[in-house]
């Protein structure tokens, strides 16, 4: 065994006020959750993925040679080419602004008609979670009611009594959707509002009104974000499906559903028309799919290290 | 010490029942009566589910009481209206049991601590940080810490964050519940030091509620034991600790271990037979009467009465 000298070794000292130090910088709850979700890659691609889909959407159609609504006669069907990029359909437009016109329809619908439902939603599911009771009761019970019935049947419905169009679509879309936002803030607000923070500024003197501000909103706002990123590609998938079967946005409008349904009777002759909008539906659903599972991962405080 | 006249908080049959199910009622706290002086301790201690939490909720009135009345300062607590409650909520406040689930995740230190001045319109601007920064002093904070988030600190740092939370509204009256339950042995000296400091400078009232008798000894005047919702045994701390009367108190005690290996070997201890009963429509009579090792008939007819048998010693138990 080695001898070990006294003299090797030194005492240095302890300060008892460096107990308490915290070496790491500061940082809030935001930072740490981008910094999360910055190691996630699959949810970065996916957040890049989308960002060049909306800038697309947003600046495509001027870079388009043709306007969506244009129609050439003589070049009907075309392949892509380096006049039409991604060719032409079935009365000659050009598919490559049409694909982004097309598209700022569907994200637009995703995105108003998650907005709309989340507002319901979190004001419906917050009040039954935080009166609780019979309240509580009565409200859930009208909820359940509305989710036994079909979905599709509901929105059907719906769109044929309110017309076409694209507020008709957001409405019918939006009439039973909100049910799956105001159950998750229900269970959420029922949770917290019986947390010790809570309670704590309870004891303190804080009216419902602060608690709902400072405490309630706060930590729901993780949950309300994450499930914004799954919603968005339902609704966008729920449009396109209105619109291939006919009922959603009509002509001289389009979407990416409605552009699916008019290459789909000749897609054995001309792939490429029913391949743009599809591989446009799948791309920015499976990215906000991706993203939405890499933000859960970031903005669950249990993760974090 | 504590001045003999002045009862801060008098607590009179007080009774919460909780509905569970449709024909049950847990009777969590079930008719009891307790005063505490200005300026004193008053230890409450017994096992889990026995009643302690709900009682130190509801003598500050977060928790409406089912019968009874609580009077603090003589004013009846649970009749006053909005404003005067508001008013309450700052002479008396609260220290929770667990340090991680007690701060808001969301919230920076800061404004954790400066919850209760922002409600009550203390201090603004530049006197609220000054506040802020002394209270952070005050439990052995920096003034670094105030805008941080409570994830970054330790069991030990949270609690007293909880501790600064309660003292900034400048209370009268704090009830402690279980402050040091949810910490490691070495940082529960540290809180209780504090609160025994702090109670010094201010002159503080507190019902210290926990279930570890050592601890609870070391900071009372007095202490009270509650069993199944029902209190058993109440008296000065040295006065329970020399002589204790009730057998639920005995068998407690008796856990206590010494450090002294010699005593500690020779040392006696009253094993409880069978589990603490369902507080759920419990059957009348003695709440300790299954697991009491003196049970008479008569234990199981008549609720013994909170009699005092010796000076400021308060005993239910048909047996003396």
């Amino acid at each position: 065994m080695m001898e070990l000298d006294k003299d090797k070794f030194k005492i240095i000292g302890c300060e008892n006020a460096d107990a308490d130090v915290i070496v790491r910088p500061n940082i809030t709850y935001w930072q740490d959750a981008w910094r999360r979700l910055k190691q996630n890659k699959i949810a970065m691609v996916a957040l890049v993925m989308l960002c060049i889909i909306i800038f697309m959407c947003l600046f495509g159609p001027y870079l388009a040679k043709y306007k969506f609504s244009d129609q050439d006669m003589s070049l009907i069907d075309k392949g892509p080419s380096a006049e039409h990029w991604f060719g032409t359909d079935n009365l000659g437009r050009d598919l490559f602004a049409r694909v982004w016109i097309g598209g700022r329809v569907s994200i637009a619908i995703g995105i108003v008609g998650t907005l709309i439902e989340i507002l319901v939603g979190c004001i419906y599911g917050g009040a039954a979670g935080y009166f609780g009771g019979l309240v509580d009761d009565i409200m859930m019970r009208i909820v359940e009611i509305i989710v036994s019935i079909p979905y599709m049947i509901v929105v059907i419905l719906a769109s044929i009594v309110l017309g076409k169009g694209i507020g008709a679509l957001i409405i019918a879309l939006c009439i039973t959707g909100w049910t799956g936002i105001a159950r998750i803030i229900r269970g959420q607000v029922m949770q917290l509002k019986e947390s010790e923070y809570v309670l704590a500024a309870r004891a303190l003197g804080a009216s419902s009104n602060r608690v709902i501000l400072k405490h309630l909103i706060p930590n729901t706002i993780g949950e309300i974000i994450v499930y914004i990123s799954f919603d968005i590609p339902s609704f966008i998938f729920a449009e396109a499906f209105l619109s291939f079967i006919g009922l959603g946005i009509q002509p001289p409008d389009t979407s990416w559903g409605a552009m699916a349904s008019l290459a789909q009777p000749k897609f054995q002759f001309y792939p490429h028309e029913l391949m743009v909008p599809s591989l446009a539906i799948c791309l920015t659903m499976l990215s906000f799919n991706l993203l939405g599972d890499g933000l859960r991962d970031a903005l669950d405080p249990r993760l974090r290290q | 010490m504590a001045s003999e006249e002045r009862k801060l908080v008098e607590v009179k049959n007080l009774k919460k029942y909780f509905r569970v199910g449709r024909n049950s009622i847990l009777k969590a706290v079930d008719d009891v009566s307790f005063f505490i002086r200005k300026g004193e301790t008053l230890g409450l201690v017994g096992e889990s589910g026995c009643g302690k939490t709900t009682t130190g909720r509801t003598v500050i009135g977060m928790y409406s009481a089912t019968s009874g009345k609580v009077f603090f300062d003589g004013v009846d607590i649970h009749s006053l209206d909005k404003k005067a409650k508001k008013d309450f909520s700052k002479r008396a406040q609260i220290i929770f049991q667990d340090p991680y689930a007690s701060l808001d995740p969301r919230m920076t230190v800061g404004d954790i601590i400066g919850e209760g001045i922002d409600i009550h319109g203390l201090y603004s601007g530049k006197q609220r940080t000054e506040k802020i920064n002394e209270l952070l002093g005050l439990v052995g904070l920096n003034k670094e810490h105030a805008n941080r988030f409570p994830h970054e600190f330790s069991g030990g740092q949270r609690q007293r964050i909880g501790i600064a939370r309660a003292f900034a509204v400048e209370p009268e009256f704090i009830v402690c519940d279980e402050p040091i339950s949810a910490l490691d042995v070495s940082i529960q000296a540290q809180i209780v030091n504090l609160l025994i400091n702090l109670q010094r400078n201010t002159g503080l009232t507190y019902l210290f509620i926990a279930h570890d008798l050592s601890m609870v000894k070391h900071i009372s005047d007095r202490v009270a034991v509650m069993y199944l919702g029902t209190m058993v045994e109440l008296a000065s701390s040295a006065e329970l600790y020399k002589n204790p009367l009730h057998p639920y108190t005995q068998a407690l005690l008796s856990a206590i271990p010494i450090p002294d290996p010699e005593i500690e070997r020779s040392r006696k201890r009253i094993v409880l037979e069978g589990d603490v009963p369902s507080p759920i429509n419990p059957s009348p009579g003695c709440r300790f009467r299954a697991r009491c090792r003196y049970a008479k008939p008569i234990c199981s007819e008549v609720m013994p009465e909170f009699k005092e048998v010796g000076k400021d010693h308060f005993v239910a138990c048909h047996l003396l």
